[in-house]
This record gives structure tokens, C-alpha cells and sequence, in this order.
């Protein structure tokens, strides 16, 4: 923590022009010892990933929680309809729990309903998006960042970080410019 | 790299065994396919403001037909007893089978790590939507007074009453609004980061700004990607059981009924089968010449139409096993009823509709063995149109001729469409049309990023196999030139 930076730096950007590149950059900073980091690129680099954020993202275990919920309630649905609050004889179908084969599709789609949902929202919001600003859009040429460029940012956070340090280091990797990430 | 680049204009050389043609880079992939949303309303191609003009006219014959069906209700139609479903539901079990192949190019693909699926899905997956919102008018149209149809949904209600949940007509309610939802969902979350590309490559201030909010702020990072990949999967993952409930749950419409023809108990996977079937003829009607169109050769190969139509092939001979099943059931079934409708199909006053479906969806199929024929881009159209008309005469079969004579010979009765059956069908064709027209104009047709992702995956393929050959030779793999940057940065 001693070399702590100034708090108007959010962090040091490095473009890298393949993604190749990039993927010996990252291994190359992880070897150095920083920790805070990301990576923007145009499409998902699976060692990039692997890098930064390794481990478990929270998606799967709420999309499991949610689809069992969803699946209980649309059974609970039919039951109470169908079979407590309005039991009606239809082609003489049982009036009890033995009707439960019928009870069977809309259980399933409801159970995929809400998954599906759960799946979609909450990786929207665990990744903090909707975020219309973000320092990283300050750096020049991050419009490539969703076309062809590849970038690195170490961030000031970092307990490594040192302006000029971590700097000549990004210059060592390769990379096209390195920029001061204004905050 | 950064610089716009001119494009190649004259497609390369296809000799059918890449997905992708070669000369491609990460740049000419984001302009290609990014630039046709972005293109300024005034350049607009004059095929599309033509095709779209035709789409949009075909959408006013919609809704004159539903004007009239709401004020003379659906008398107007061909359906009476016997024949109580007549061309509403061909059509929607129709058009809801078209929708099929989108999901399971998407879905069923994606777990199957097909990369090539990467060029396809987004269209299939729009072409899912749309036909689905096509299908979802006919139930509703066909309930006599349509603005009450929020009946069929549990709610809390004056009347104290709710649905019939053990009717196979609430699980298609459910099953459907399942459907078109969660594919909606895996359609949108799909289109995040190619809003993200079309926001940075937006030159006008305004469409920078719809795009930016569109794209929620996506930037690309690796932790974004991890938890998108992931989502992603999932949605996949339960996107392909639920396509397989749809039209099972579909074909429980006809099987848990008694109707001489319906119950039979193959209708569930020949249902799915011959929805994948249509539905990969309906993909390859409209990609091949929207390729053409827009010059897309490079990303949509003849490889891509050559496993296409090995699907569909597949998918056909599925179908096919249905009807030996069907004719099976009926001989076996030593009931009445059961061997009558076999030869009133072959026999009976609809007997064309029963010959025209086996000539095109098990006789017209057949070339397809042969690779020249699948690399053949008109043979392939001509193929994929009869299939789709021969789906559609399957499920005229399956309805039509089993409700013409039922079980009492005093009641039998010919089923004809009207010209209002007819019109409310092409209508379909013009919201279909009209959606498709407005999608390729205003939304990347092609994923961009996961085209991007393709290349990607490719060049280290081809890296793999120059390392084992020639060792590294220090050049660029996707341009063939000196590339200094990637040889410094290894």
C-alpha cells in the first residue's frame, strides 16, 4: 500500500492489437503479482477469463433457486385452481393429487419461465449494468474495445500499482499505447 | 487495422468445406455486419424499401382479415362441424414449427459447441420470434370473441373461476407464452454486446445514443464475459428442453383427443422432428438470398448450407418414420375407425393433400444424399420450398382429413377455406415479412461477436496446425502478412 496513487487515476490501460497478444499480457501481469485487473475485449477470451475472473459467477445458483421456485408455484397454481378453491369433474380426470400427470407441463414451463428470467436478469445486474459511465470509456481509441482492439487495465486499487512502475511494465508486454485512465 | 478498410466486393472462391472464408479479420467482421444497421435511412438499398413495401402491403391484407373476422366473427371462415379446426391451427402449428429450427440452431448447438452456428443464429433466432408471434394470432383469432383471451390466463377474477389446467389447449397457452418469452430473453441478452459495437461505430449522435442505451453500458469486460458466457449457457441449457415441450405439448392438442388419426402415440417426436424439418427449410428459404443479398458468401458458406440441409435431411427421414408409423398404428390398431381413416388418406375426397405431402417432404428429400445437390444453392431453394409447403399440407392431413369423417358417416363433410382463411394466412406471411424486413435494416443479422469469437477460435486452429507442420513462421494468420506486433508480443 505504500505506493498508493493518486485518486483521480482510476488505472493504467494498455491496448493490445491481437488477442494473442492480450493473453500473454494478462499471464505476464498475474505472474508480476497485480491482482486488480480487467480485460475489455470483443469477444469472450476463455484464457483471459480464466485469468481474471476465475471461479464461480452467482448466475447458476439463483437460475437453480428460481426455477424450482418457479416450477412449485405453477403446480401450486394448478392445485389450488383446479382441484381446492374450484373442482370441476371434466372427463371424469380424478379431483385429487393422482391428477398430478396433467399438472405436469405447465409445472415444467413455469419452472423454465422464471429460470430463464433469472438467467437473463441477473447476469444483467451482478454485472452492474445498466452502467452508462465508466472511467474505461475515457481512454482513447475504446471504441475498438467491442470491434478489434484489446485492452488491459490495471487498476489503481492495486496494492502493486505505481504510476510509473506499473507503466514501464505494460510498455515491456507489446502493447500498442499505454494510457492513464482518468477517473 | 484500426482504419476502415475497403472491402472485398467479389466474393472468394467457395469450395464448401470452410465456415468461413478465408481474408477475414476481427475489423472486417464488425464493419461488415455493423454497417448495414447503421446505414443512413437515405441509402437505404432500393431491394430492401422494395421487399419491405411488398411485406408491408401483405400486412394490411392481416388487418383487413382480422377487421372483418372482429366484426362478422369466424363464421366467415371454412370451418364448421365436423371441421371445427380448419386452416387457423394448420397455420399455427405451421408457423410455431417454422420457429423451432431458431432455437434449436441456437440452443441446441450452442451446448453442442458447434461453432459454425455462430454465422446462423441470430437470424434463425429473430426468425423464432417472428413466427411465433404469427402462430400466437391463430388460437386467439379462432376463439370467437379473440378480446377476451386473457380468460385463458389464471387470474384472480370476478367470476371466481379459472382455467382448465388439465386441457392441452391452457398447457399450449403456457407452453407458448413460455416460448416466445424466453426466447425474446436469449434473443436481447445475444444482442448486448453487438449494440455495444454498433454504438462505437455509430457516426451519428442520435443513433450512437439509441444504440448506447440498448447496449446498457457493455464494455467488454472480462468479468462482464464471464457471467454472459455463463448466462448464456444456461439459457441454452433450458432452452432446449423447453423447444422440445412446445411442440410436444402441440401435439398433445391431437393426441390425449379420441379423433381417429390424433392418438397416436409418435405424435410428440414427430412433432418436434417436423417442426425442426420446417423450420430448417424456412432458415435456408430466407438466408440464401439474403446472403446473396448482402453479400454475406464469407460468412454464411455453402458448408453452412451443406449441414443445413444434412439437418434437414435427417429431420425428413424422422418425419418420414412418423408416417410408416401412423399407417402402422392404423393396421394394427384393428379398430374401425382407425383402419377407415388410413384409407380415406389415400382413398378419400383429400387424398391429393396425402400424396402431395409424401411427395415433397419424403420423395423431394431424398437428393439430398448427394453432396453436389447440397452445395447446388437453387436446388437447395426449390427443395426447401417444397418441404415447407409439404409440412404445411401435413398438418391439412392430420386435421383436415381426420375431422372431414369421423366417427358418424351422417355428420361427414368437406372442409373448404375461404378467401378469408386464405387472406389471413398471407396477412401472417406480411407481419413475418414485415418484422424480418425491419430487423436486417435496424439490428446486425449475423452476431457480431460471436462471429469475431469464430475468427478467433479459427486462427488458433490454423496456428495449431502451422505450429505441427512448418513451425512458426512469425506471420499473421488471418492476413498472411508480416505481422511484427504478434510476433513481439509471443
Amino acid at each position: 500500500m505504500q505506493n498508493r496513487a493518486t485518486p483521480e487515476i482510476y488505472g493504467l490501460m494498455a491496448e493490445f492489437r491481437t488477442p494473442e497478444a492480450l493473453v500473454a499480457a494478462t499471464h505476464a501481469a498475474k505472474h508480476a503479482g497485480y491482482s486488480r485487473m480487467d480485460a475489455f475485449t470483443p469477444f469472450p477470451i476463455e484464457e483471459v477469463i480464466e485469468e481474471i475472473a476465475p471461479g464461480d459467477t452467482g448466475v447458476p445458483r439463483l437460475v437453480l433457486i428460481a426455477g424450482v421456485i418457479g416450477a412449485l408455484s405453477g403446480f401450486a397454481l394448478q392445485y389450488w385452481g383446479n382441484i381446492i378453491d374450484y373442482p370441476l369433474n371434466i372427463g371424469g380426470r380424478p379431483l385429487d393429487i393422482t391428477n398430478w400427470p396433467s399438472m405436469i407441463p405447465i409445472t415444467f414451463e413455469m419452472g423454465i419461465l422464471l429460470a430463464a428470467f433469472t438467467a437473463a436478469i441477473s447476469m444483467v445486474v451482478l454485472n452492474g449494468l445498466p452502467q452508462p459511465y465508466h472511467p474505461a470509456f475515457n481512454v482513447p481509441r475504446f471504441e475498438r474495445a467491442s470491434q478489434d482492439a484489446f485492452f488491459l487495465c490495471i487498476e489503481a486499487t492495486d496494492p502493486l500499482f505505481d504510476r510509473s512502475q506499473t507503466s514501464q511494465f505494460l510498455r515491456t508486454l507489446g502493447p500498442l499505447q499505454v494510457t492513464e485512465v482518468a477517473n | 487495422m484500426a482504419q476502415a478498410q475497403p472491402l472485398p466486393t467479389t466474393p472468394q472462391a467457395d469450395t464448401g468445406d470452410l465456415y468461413l472464408l478465408p481474408g477475414e479479420t476481427y475489423t472486417t467482421i464488425s464493419q461488415k455486419i455493423g454497417d448495414v444497421p447503421l446505414t443512413p435511412p437515405l441509402k437505404t438499398p432500393r431491394g430492401w424499401l422494395l421487399g419491405f413495401a411488398v411485406a408491408f402491403a401483405m400486412l394490411m391484407v392481416f388487418f383487413v382479415s382480422v377487421t372483418w373476422l372482429f366484426i362478422r366473427g369466424v363464421g366467415i371462415w371454412g370451418i364448421n362441424i365436423p371441421v371445427g379446426w380448419g386452416m387457423d391451427i394448420i397455420n399455427f402449428v405451421w408457423w410455431i414449427g417454422i420457429g423451432h429450427a431458431g432455437t434449436l440452431i441456437s440452443a441446441i448447438l450452442l451446448l453442442l459447441n458447434q461453432g459454425w452456428r455462430n454465422s446462423i443464429n441470430r437470424f434463425a433466432e429473430a426468425m423464432t420470434l417472428f413466427a411465433v408471434a404469427c402462430a400466437g394470432m391463430y388460437p386467439i383469432l379462432h376463439l370467437g370473441r379473440p378480446w377476451l383471451f386473457y380468460w385463458l390466463i389464471p387470474y384472480p377474477n370476478t367470476h371466481g373461476m379459472w382455467p382448465n389446467f388439465r386441457s392441452a389447449l391452457d398447457w399450449d397457452v403456457f407452453a407458448i407464452s413460455t416460448y416466445a418469452s424466453v426466447s425474446l430473453v436469449f434473443w436481447l441478452v445475444g444482442l448486448i454486446p453487438d449494440f455495444a459495437t454498433l454504438r462505437d461505430r455509430a457516426t451519428n449522435i442520435w443513433v450512437k445514443r439509441a444504440y448506447g442505451i440498448a447496449a446498457l453500458g457493455w464494455r467488454g469486460s472480462a468479468r462482464h464475459w464471464h457471467r454472459y458466457e455463463m448466462a448464456s449457457l444456461l439459457l441454452a441449457g433450458l432452452s432446449t428442453p423447453l423447444v422440445v415441450s412446445v411442440h410436444s405439448i402441440i401435439s398433445l392438442d391431437f393426441a390425449i383427443s379420441q379423433v381417429p388419426g390424433w392418438q397416436v402415440t409418435v405424435f410428440p417426436p414427430y412433432f418436434v422432428a417436423g417442426a425442426v424439418f420446417a423450420g430448417f427449410a424456412m432458415v435456408l428459404l430466407l438466408m440464401i438470398p439474403i446472403r446473396q443479398f448482402y453479400g454475406y458468401q464469407n460468412y454464411i458458406t455453402l458448408r453452412h448450407l451443406d449441414v443445413m440441409a444434412k439437418v434437414m435431411l435427417a429431420t425428413g427421414m424422422i418425419v418420414v418414420y412418423g408416417y410408416f408409423m401412423e399407417v402402422w398404428a392404423s393396421l394394427y390398431s384393428g379398430n374401425t375407425y382407425e383402419e377407415y381413416l388410413l384409407y380415406n388418406r389415400i382413398n378419400g375426397p383429400s387424398a391429393w393433400a396425402y400424396y402431395g405431402l409424401l411427395f415433397c417432404n419424403a420423395l423431394a428429400i431424398q437428393p439430398l444424399w448427394f453432396k453436389r445437390v447440397r452445395h447446388n444453392v437453387p436446388a437447395l431453394l426449390i427443395i426447401s420450398l417444397l418441404v415447407s409447403v409439404g409440412m404445411w399440407l401435413e398438418r391439412y392431413v392430420i386435421i383436415v382429413i381426420s375431422l372431414q369423417r369421423e366417427f358418424l358417416p351422417s355428420s361427414w363433410d368437406l372442409y373448404v377455406p375461404t378467401i378469408w382463411d386464405w387472406s389471413l394466412y398471407l396477412g401472417t406471411f406480411g407481419l413475418f415479412f414485415t418484422l424480418t424486413f425491419l430487423f436486417i435494416r435496424v439490428l446486425p443479422m449475423i452476431n457480431i461477436f460471436e462471429m469475431r469469437l469464430f475468427q478467433y477460435q479459427e486462427n488458433e486452429r490454423r496456428r495449431r496446425r502451422e505450429h505441427a507442420t512448418h513451425g512458426d513462421t512469425g506471420r499473421d494468420i488471418v492476413t498472411g502478412k508480416a505481422d511484427p506486433s504478434a510476433a513481439s508480443a509471443d
